[in-house]
């Protein structure tokens, strides 16, 4: 399906400089003409826009155009990897020499022919193609997100609304036979308000979106978001002190997933495992998290801003299980650690752009759902915190200790909310945490597409879900002892 | 070996000048980049990856009367070019006219003759093959690895380097390029702790200049050093005490300084600090400075991306805010003018950013400055989100030692530290005088006489 007519991959079929199996061969063998073991080809064609609404005009829209090729050889453990932009025969047939020298040894190794192949998947469909559709229809969005904020409160002193519109074509070649394209088209919108009352000021923010096109309005409207922005800083504006130290806390379905992603599943990625630098090294068939946990990392969400139909080695990634009843079942795979721990690529290989080697990453990482009514969860809380919005976190995979920030939290007292508290951190151990999951709610939902996940400085959009989650106590960065 | 060509870029620049000129822009400024890296890692002694590339890439801004448009592309055929071109003409006319928009004034435009030498370039920087890249990177391994055998795992360590150069064409008349090099060495040993967790430790080296470089053994060494001394880590109970900031995290802090004195955050109120100038924002030992002029500095600049003459701008003087950094937007929404601190972003957007940006260093050594502090936590590592610019409520993960009397007791994870960031500027009372410009943002050890630390 073409996604856009007026942007297209100069590689593909009906681009100006269409690159076919013929051309992936010859370059995949002088990647190898130094004894390299593998060798691929990553060309990738991404567009995206950027439209950006502030006191009630558009005050920038903005263009990026970015193409190149990306060509890795290995030798055993080793990499080379050669990146150009221009795809002129010299160019790409000189990136291919440059990696093959990682190698450079004698004798060189042919390419196996390209397998043929069944249909990807199609997980994402989206009807509305964003970057084709005229920009007064994507201007219109933002304003009706910009009058719907003002109109919600007289306290809104700022409103910024803006949408990014994404479109990756993407060819992978591999010297094991894969030969394989997909064009994985992505959208964002965001509302952030600022509010002022009384000397003081709060800010708030709502976002959505997914790999879809702007269809995604028809179930999240810009008045919804500009809404749910409006509520959040508005509420913030009573925030008071949080309370520090250790204490339950009660997390919120849905984005409260981050904590999953930071707490367990980069420990799961299996490149960390292969060097034995990852706390959850050897764990496989161990307890490791409460038994009311399973964790999965699922590629195939219709329209998730996390979900691929091929990964950037050109491996299919499916819903692959994790944690099952806290026991550690498996690892995510890209080529290089599936060959270490000698199991099958699990399709999460991923890379930021051409520019960048892959490695084992998260698409939608969730906890499923549990047992517990989520009414029921929060009522049993003496005291602690519920915690409802999220600003991101990060984990240090050696030892598991991970931190993620909450934008809006609730002191709890006796099973009612009963105070806004300023932003926090929660501070934990990712083991230690897991373990600490009492109560479960049967409530998953999954993210409106707004994360994204960094890993050794490479970006990939990531989903993320839960349910309603009890953990029996966290360290709460407050500042408010005693 | 790469030799710029500057002259290239600047005439590249100026036929993209025209041909937005010719589609229909009022202004067109084109920013010109290309680049070469080399990045090459080794892990327990084997390479693990090498990594080489060049790139190039244009950046356009326009506007048509006040309507402003942006593009970026690494696409430099001709229907690349085409398409980028018209891309910024067609989004243009979507924009709606913003009255503060526009280019500086044609007066505050530099001259090339008046751009001054700040040695960034170093030949010996782009000559380092991989084969020598390898090399460094398996010494400060080896340094690192070979302390203790305790140190029996590692996440590798590598060496990089970078060289780039860059043109600002603008329809006002401007013409200019500059260029620059980076040379880094990071190794990052791990090591088993007691229950089964880990410690991984880092220590890093980066310069314009090669000879500048820290050798690969010395960064090995402090590298084994640090990451041995988190052995044993435990968590601190909830307490208000004294925090001392080591001169990576006290970095840190400053970062999230800058981002709320600059141009974008203030006019659009998104900064605790908009509508402060003037007033005390910190103790009276806090003066804190912008300084693109300084010799072989990371963030070093002569000319800003407006094409204005750089300067050095005084932030903060003995704890009062002097000045916001500005661009000429967001000068022109604040009544003010530039204080010449525009970069150009990724997409090719403009914005007031920070050059180096750093605390100026007092005159304790850092051992006077922890022999001087009864209890604290001194915190060398810091990790997650947790500020907000609008109030400047500040919360975030740290980890590093427990202080008694300026002896390490014991080594210190899993905690948060949180305080407003308006309170902790006015808490610091001391500062100590190891000041590296090893980054552009950088900061000396300091010392907050009270944070909330949160732990058990």
């Amino acid at each position: 399906m073409a996604l856009s007519t007026r942007y297209v991959a100069p590689f593909g079929p009906s681009g100006s400089m269409p690159v076919d199996a013929a051309i992936c061969r010859q370059l995949l063998s002088t990647a190898l003409s130094q004894s390299g073991d593998y060798a691929d080809l990553f060309f990738e064609y991404a567009v995206s826009g950027s439209y950006v609404l502030e006191e009630g005009i558009l005050k920038s829209a903005g263009r990026s155009v970015g193409m190149g090729l990306g060509v890795r050889v290995m030798k055993g453990d080793a990499t080379g990897y050669a990146y150009v932009q221009e795809l002129t025969p010299e160019a790409m047939a000189g990136a291919a020499r440059t990696a093959a020298q990682i190698a450079a040894g004698g004798g060189s190794r042919a390419p196996i022919d390209f397998q043929p192949r069944g249909k990807l998947p199609e997980r994402y469909r989206p009807e509305l193609p964003s970057l084709d559709v005229q920009g007064e229809r994507k201007r219109e969005l933002l304003l009706r997100a910009d009058a719907a904020a003002r109109a919600a409160d007289p306290r809104i002193i700022r409103v910024e609304a803006s949408l990014h519109e994404e479109l990756r074509e993407v060819l992978i070649a591999s010297s094991d036979g894969k030969l394989v394209g997909d064009r994985q088209p992505l959208i964002r919108f965001n509302v952030r308000v600022i509010v002022e009352h009384e000397g003081k000021r709060q800010s708030g923010g709502s976002g959505g979106g997914g790999r879809m096109g702007l269809e995604y309005f028809d179930q999240r409207s810009p008045e919804w978001h500009a809404q749910e922005a409006v509520r959040h800083a508005l509420a913030m504006l009573d925030a008071r002190e949080s309370p520090a130290g250790e204490m339950p806390v009660v997390l919120a379905p849905g984005d409260s997933g981050i904590l999953l992603h930071e707490a367990v599943g980069h420990g799961l990625e299996a490149d960390f495992n292969r060097k034995g630098t990852s706390n959850y090294t050897d764990a496989i068939g161990k307890r490791v998290a409460s038994e009311l946990c399973t964790v999965v990392d699922d590629a195939t969400l219709l329209g998730s801003r996390g979900s691929i139909n091929v990964d950037d080695e050109g491996n299919e990634p499916q819903s692959a299980v994790l944690i099952e009843n806290g026991v550690l079942s498996g690892y995510m795979h890209d080529r290089h650690s599936a060959a270490f721990f000698k199991t099958r690529p699990s399709g999460n290989g991923r890379r930021e752009s051409f520019q960048a080697h892959p490695m084992p990453r998260m698409t939608n990482t969730l906890l499923l759902a549990g047992p517990h009514d989520p009414g029921e969860i929060l009522a049993g809380v003496k005291r602690g915190i519920y915690a409802k919005k999220f600003g991101g976190g990060q984990v240090d995979i050696s030892n598991g200790d991970f931190v993620f920030s909450l934008t809006e939290s609730y002191l709890v007292e006796d099973g009612k909310l009963t105070a806004p508290l300023k932003g926090v951190n929660l501070i934990g151990n990712g083991p230690e945490v897991m373990r600490r999951v009492t109560m479960l709610g049967n409530d998953l939902q999954t993210s409106d597409g707004v994360w994204t996940c960094g890993k050794e400085g490479q970006s990939v959009p990531v989903g993320v879900g839960c349910p309603t989650i009890m953990l029996s106590a966290v360290t709460v960065g407050g500042t408010q002892t005693g | 070996m790469a030799s710029y060509d500057l002259d290239g870029l600047i005439r590249l620049g100026a036929s993209v000048v025209e041909r937005a000129r010719a589609a229909g822009a009022d202004v067109a400024e084109v920013s010109v980049g290309e680049g070469q890296h080399l990045s090459a890692k080794v892990r327990l002694g084997e390479p693990e990856l090498v990594e080489e590339a060049g790139s190039k890439s244009l950046g356009l801004r326009v506007m048509r009367g006040q309507q402003v448009a942006v593009t970026f592309t690494s696409d430099l055929s001709e229907s690349g070019l085409q398409r980028f071109v018209q891309d910024a003409l067609e989004l243009a006319d979507l924009s709606q006219p913003d009255p503060f928009a526009g280019p500086p004034e044609p007066a505050l435009l530099s001259k090339p003759s008046e751009h001054r030498d700040l040695d960034l370039f170093d030949e010996s920087v782009d000559s380092i093959d991989a084969k020598r890249a390898l090399d460094m990177a398996k010494r400060a391994e080896r340094a690192a690895l070979g302390t203790d055998s305790r140190l029996n795992n590692s996440e590798g360590a590598t060496v990089s380097r970078q060289s780039g150069a860059s043109a600002l064409v603008t329809s006002g008349g401007f013409a200019a390029a500059q260029r620059g090099t980076y040379v880094s060495i990071v190794v990052n040993p791990v090591a088993d702790d007691q229950d089964g967790k880990k410690r991984s430790g880092h220590h890093w080296s980066a310069r314009r200049h090669l000879a500048e470089l820290e050798s690969p053994e010395a960064v090995g060494e402090e590298a084994a050093r640090r990451t041995l001394a988190k052995l044993g880590s435990r968590k601190l109970d909830t307490q208000e005490v004294a925090v001392v900031f080591d001169p990576d995290s006290a970095r840190s802090m400053l970062g999230l300084l800058a981002g709320c004195i600059t141009g974008g955050s203030v006019w659009r109120k998104s900064s605790y600090l908009a509508e402060r100038e003037g007033q005390a924002i910190a103790s009276d030992l806090v003066t804190i400075i912008d300084d693109p002029l300084l010799p072989r500095a990371p963030g070093s600049r002569s000319f800003d991306g407006e094409g204005l003459l750089c300067r050095r701008n005084v932030v903060v003087d003995k704890g009062v805010l002097r000045t916001f950094l500005l661009d000429s937007y967001s000068a022109r929404k604040l009544a003010k003018q530039s204080t010449a601190s525009a970069s150009r972003g990724g997409g090719g957007g403009v914005g007031a950013s920070t050059s180096n940006f750093y605390l100026q260093p007092g005159k304790l050594q850092p051992k006077q400055l922890l022999a001087s502090t009864e209890r604290a936590l001194y915190v060398t590592d810091m990790m997650g989100f947790g500020f907000n610019a609008v109030t400047g409520d500040f919360s975030r993960g740290a980890s590093g030692f427990w202080l008694e009397n300026g002896e390490r007791i014991f080594p210190v994870s899993e905690v948060t530290i949180s305080l407003n960031l308006d309170e902790l500027l006015k808490r610091i009372d001391a500062i100590a005088d190891d000041l590296d410009h090893r980054t552009s943002i950088a900061a000396p050890t300091f010392r907050v006489s009270a944070m909330t630390v949160a732990g058990r």
